[in-house]
């Protein structure tokens, strides 16, 4: 018989903790918020007699409410005492799901005492505020859709962007055309087909699916800026559709605050938000769903279990167009009913990190979304309230809040496994 | 349910995988299907299962002639494959994972998962397999994710299964466990079908067993009726030796020292855990464990592949801990990495650049910034002679070899320059017979010539085979050392202690 040497027990028994390794995630995101204290005590201060009111209805509203007024130094103190106390907190205990969670809640914080000593001796519509967070959100929140449709499926859309402008160009100039409900109609169109390309070239021939989408929003970004500058500069009645108008949702409608941002909105902002429930019911309740996720995560095994996946991910590539489409119309026949070049301004992109952020789930993709509408119309509303601050530095916010947000907060978000892989069947 | 393969060929551009087979699959029996990697049984199987329609031939079921289009045709018919790599979807739940593309569904493609989960459960306590039914699959162990893969072919309620290569992932106390299910499905009069390349397997679960070579069928009966020797000889073509015959060893000095050495991956998870071990001059260790127990992890540390976060690896009495990958190549550490197509090769390079991939740099075919591409193809002739990889020339394609040669090559590579330590990763992984025994050959060779040699795999017989001395990996820690120089070490117990046996007891 050989003989066995029994490892130590005591040895195993005390290796369970783990050894001095160091979480610099825990320890950067907790200095930031000791320096966004700092920042919030020291730059963003306020006489301590002045107030920030901030407006929730008008007048004539059915039910109208009092104005929130709050003493601003004193909430922007709180503020830096309870942001200091969570980069604090992070520095000696947490780590681990904590870290994500306040540096959250810290963001949430700044853009609150933000908001408070920019309207500080002023006033401001917190309503009118969110409902342009509503209403930008709205484009961002259904490229996001778009991409969540095509990576669920494993193919990496970057031609979101592109598929946007397509479906606003095509959005204004059959919607000048035709009317409004053709406008949309043939932008959703428009989308598919560009989904329809970038299905052949990426599903069938295989090509790079970056390289693709990168070509593909190319030669959108050309064909309408060419379009637009020579035709439509000559034909001005090809330009000038009748955007959609709000209507307001009877008796919901009227509650306050929640009202005016929810149920008094155009048809894009309902559009955005049945199709995000529809596909969260799809993707996660369906039987569809399931065999589409299954065909994101393990191709292989999905096709040994019957399932096509060269057919699910061309209907999932082309619906992805569609949607893109119907948020590119938002541009021209959800604002201006004017398409100018390149209007829609790496909107697309944008919506790729919402989808990221919101980890490939539609309704995270939405919260995403909201926040970097909420990013775009603080930018909006500071510029009127005439802040110290240069308008073009407000203007990066949607961007700087985008790479705060994919850099710091989204962690160890994972994609779907077979992502930006072609499939074969040997 | 009775299936008849009728004179299959497929063939693959110049490859004939399958030439003229025919087959008996019978109800509550379990065909064996013996045959060397690459001798076309995973090939056979994917006909069958309609992932490929053969060039010629005919399938029958029950007599009636059949034709796959797809796999869903052969699902249809009752035929199921547990694939040899799992086709599971690792962030799906067991139930979904189980009824992914025959769905239960209510109105409006309502998936109904409290139905499905109800039928998993009573096919799961029918066939005793006990598998949660909410767990996400990877969270699950390799055994039991074998099991759902099966309960995936019985909820299609299929009467023949496919079991491919099936104890390859598998400790040996699962190995038992997985035969009880296997009995239990043929008591219950399903037809199974065990492909594998381990002779004893056969010999205890199979009640026919088929013998494949070179595409063909060349031999079957039943099983009892065979020693493994004649199996193996019918199987490779040649009288094969099992044992490899190495002498004792006469250990030396500490070569390779690991002090505490702790691995902590890029999510922050503790991947080696105070590892200590050592491997002599003039010895070889073995690492036995199931695959994933932090093995690529150990390997890693001691190549300088990535960091280790705490502890020491001490070469030949210096601290090599903050070395380079490149100066522990210098100082005589050969790698033979673990998966070939991955980092050992590459594949759209020649075997003479292959060859030179390792040392492009050094005195031996290097002249300033050029590389002496004649001095590199002389000595890649030579290195492909004394280790028998057979290649028309050196001007070929590393990626056209077979994987035996293949193998071989990367074992040149490493062995060729003065070495002192040898770290051989699944040295033998999808390796014809006769390559293994060469490529074991040499190692041995390499420990009697005074070097120290370290080898990783996960197949037990190859780790029993060569080791002077054994450590068992569990989950990041080496739980387990077994004596192995003079007489075998107790199978059972470093079966165990793969398991996990001893750290729970010690926890």
């Amino acid at each position: 018989m050989a003989d066995q040497t029994q490892m130590d027990p005591a040895r195993l028994a005390a290796s369970q903790p783990v050894a001095n390794v160091t979480d610099w995630r825990r320890i950067i995101s907790g200095f930031t918020l000791v320096m966004l204290a700092a920042i919030v005590l020291f730059l963003l201060d306020a006489p301590w007699d002045s107030v920030s009111t901030f407006r929730i209805s008008r007048p004539r509203d059915t039910w109208a409410v009092g104005n929130l007024v709050v003493p601003s130094q004193l909430i922007n103190t709180l503020a830096a005492i309870i942001l200091a106390f969570l980069g604090t907190r992070l520095f000696l205990r947490g780590g681990g799901r904590w870290t994500g969670l306040s540096l959250g809640v810290g963001l949430i914080i700044l853009a609150m005492a933000f908001l408070v000593w920019a309207t500080a001796g002023k006033a401001i519509s917190l309503t009118g505020m969110l409902q342009a967070t509503v209403v930008r959100a709205v484009p961002i929140a259904l490229a996001a859709l778009g991409g969540i449709l095509c990576e669920r499926v494993a193919v990496i859309n970057i031609a979101i962007e592109g598929m946007l402008l397509a479906g606003a160009f095509a959005g204004a100039l059959f919607g000048s055309l035709m009317g409004g409900w053709a406008g949309i109609i043939c932008a959703m169109l428009t989308g598919g087909v560009f989904g329809l390309l970038l299905a052949v070239l990426v599903i069938t021939y295989r090509v790079d699916q970056i390289i693709a989408g990168v070509v593909i929003n190319l030669f959108v970004l050309g064909l309408t800026s060419y379009v637009s500058s020579q035709v439509f500069a000559e034909f001005r009645w090809l330009n000038k559709a009748t955007p959609f108008r709000a209507f307001k949702i009877p008796v919901l409608g009227d509650i306050p605050l929640i009202g005016p941002v929810l149920f008094n909105q155009n048809l894009f902002v309902y559009g955005a938000l049945i199709m995000v429930t529809l596909s969260t019911y799809y993707l996660f309740y369906t039987r569809m769903g399931l065999r589409a996720r299954a065909v994101g995560e393990h191709p292989r095994a999905a096709d040994t279990l019957g399932i096509d996946v060269i057919k699910t991910r061309y209907a999932h590539v082309i619906a992805a167009g569609m949607v893109a489409g119907f948020g590119g119309a938002w541009f021209t026949l959800g604002s201006v009913g004017r398409f100018d070049e390149n209007m829609t301004f790496g909107r697309g992109f944008i919506g790729l990190a919402a989808m990221i952020f919101g980890r490939w789930h539609p309704l995270g993709a939405l919260a995403a979304a909201l926040v970097f509408g909420f990013a775009d119309s603080l930018q909006q509303k500071l510029s009127i309230l005439n802040t110290p601050i240069p308008s073009e530095f407000l203007s990066m916010a949607p961007y700087i809040a985008t790479i705060v947000v994919v850099a710091g907060l989204v962690g160890r978000a994972r994609p779907p496994a077979a992502i930006g892989k072609a499939y074969t069947k040997d | 349910m009775n299936i008849e393969l009728r004179g299959i060929s497929k063939r693959f551009g110049s490859v004939q995988a399958n030439r003229n087979i025919s087959l008996d699959i019978r109800a509550s029996e379990v065909l064996g299907l013996l045959g060397e990697n690459g001798a076309g049984k995973s090939t056979l199987m994917n006909v069958l299962s309609g992932l490929y329609q053969p060039d010629s031939g005919d399938i029958l079921i029950d007599g009636t002639p059949v034709r796959f289009d797809g796999p869903g045709d052969s699902i249809a018919a009752g035929i199921g494959m547990v694939h040899q790599h799992f086709m599971l979807v690792p962030v799906f739940s067991v139930v979904e994972n189980v009824i992914l593309g025959v769905e239960p569904t209510g109105s409006a493609d309502f998936l109904d998962l409290a139905a499905a989960r109800d039928q998993v459960q009573a096919i799961n306590a029918r066939y005793g397999m006990d598998v949660p039914s909410d767990v996400l699959i990877e969270d699950l162990p390799v055994g039991i994710q074998q099991r759902v893969e099966i309960l995936k072919v019985l909820f299609r309620s299929a009467d023949v299964l496919i079991l491919d290569e099936p104890t390859a992932v598998l400790t040996p106390q699962e190995v038992e466990a997985f035969f009880g299910i296997v009995r239990a499905l043929r008591d219950a009069g399903k037809a199974i079908v065990f492909i594998t390349h381990k002779l004893h397997e056969i010999i205890e679960i199979a009640d026919k067993v088929s013998v494949l070579r070179q595409g063909e069928i060349v031999g079957g009966g039943v099983p009892s009726e065979f020693s493994e020797a004649d199996l193996a000889e019918m199987m490779v073509g040649r009288p094969v030796s099992f044992s490899v015959g190495r002498g004792t060893a006469t250990p030396g000095e500490d070569v390779l020292d690991l002090r505490d050495v702790t691995l902590v991956d890029a999510s922050l998870e503790v991947r080696l855990h105070q590892i200590a071990m050592s491997v002599r001059a003039g010895e070889i260790v073995g690492i036995a464990g199931v695959q994933g127990n932090g093995q690529t992890e150990l390997v890693e540390a001691i190549t300088g592949l990535a960091p280790v976060a705490s502890g020491q690896v001490m070469f030949a009495g210096t601290d090599i801990t903050a070395s380079s990958v490149r100066q522990r190549h210098c100082m005589g550490i050969a790698h033979i990495p673990e998966d070939r197509q991955k980092s050992g090769m590459v594949s759209a390079f020649t075997v003479a650049e292959n060859m030179v991939l390792n040392s492009y740099y050094d005195d031996s075919v290097a002249r300033g910034v050029q590389i002496d591409w004649h001095r590199a193809e002389e000595q890649a002739a030579a290195a492909c002679l004394k280790f028998d990889v057979r290649t028309p020339s050196v001007f070929l394609d590393a990626g056209g070899l077979s994987g035996g040669n293949q193998q071989k090559m990367v074992v040149a590579r490493e062995l060729e320059r003065g070495v002192r330590l040898v770290v051989a990763s699944q040295p033998t992984r999808g390796v014809d017979v006769g390559s293994i025994e060469f490529i074991h050959k040499q190692l041995v060779a390499c420990r009697d010539a005074g070097n120290a040699v370290l080898i990783i795999s996960s197949e037990l017989d190859e780790i029993l085979d060569l080791s002077d001395r054994i450590y068992v990996m569990y989950e990041g820690q080496i739980t387990a050392e077994f004596d192995n120089s003079s007489s075998q070490a107790d199978r059972g117990a470093i079966g165990l202690a793969m398991a996990g046996a001893n750290r729970t007891a010690a926890a």
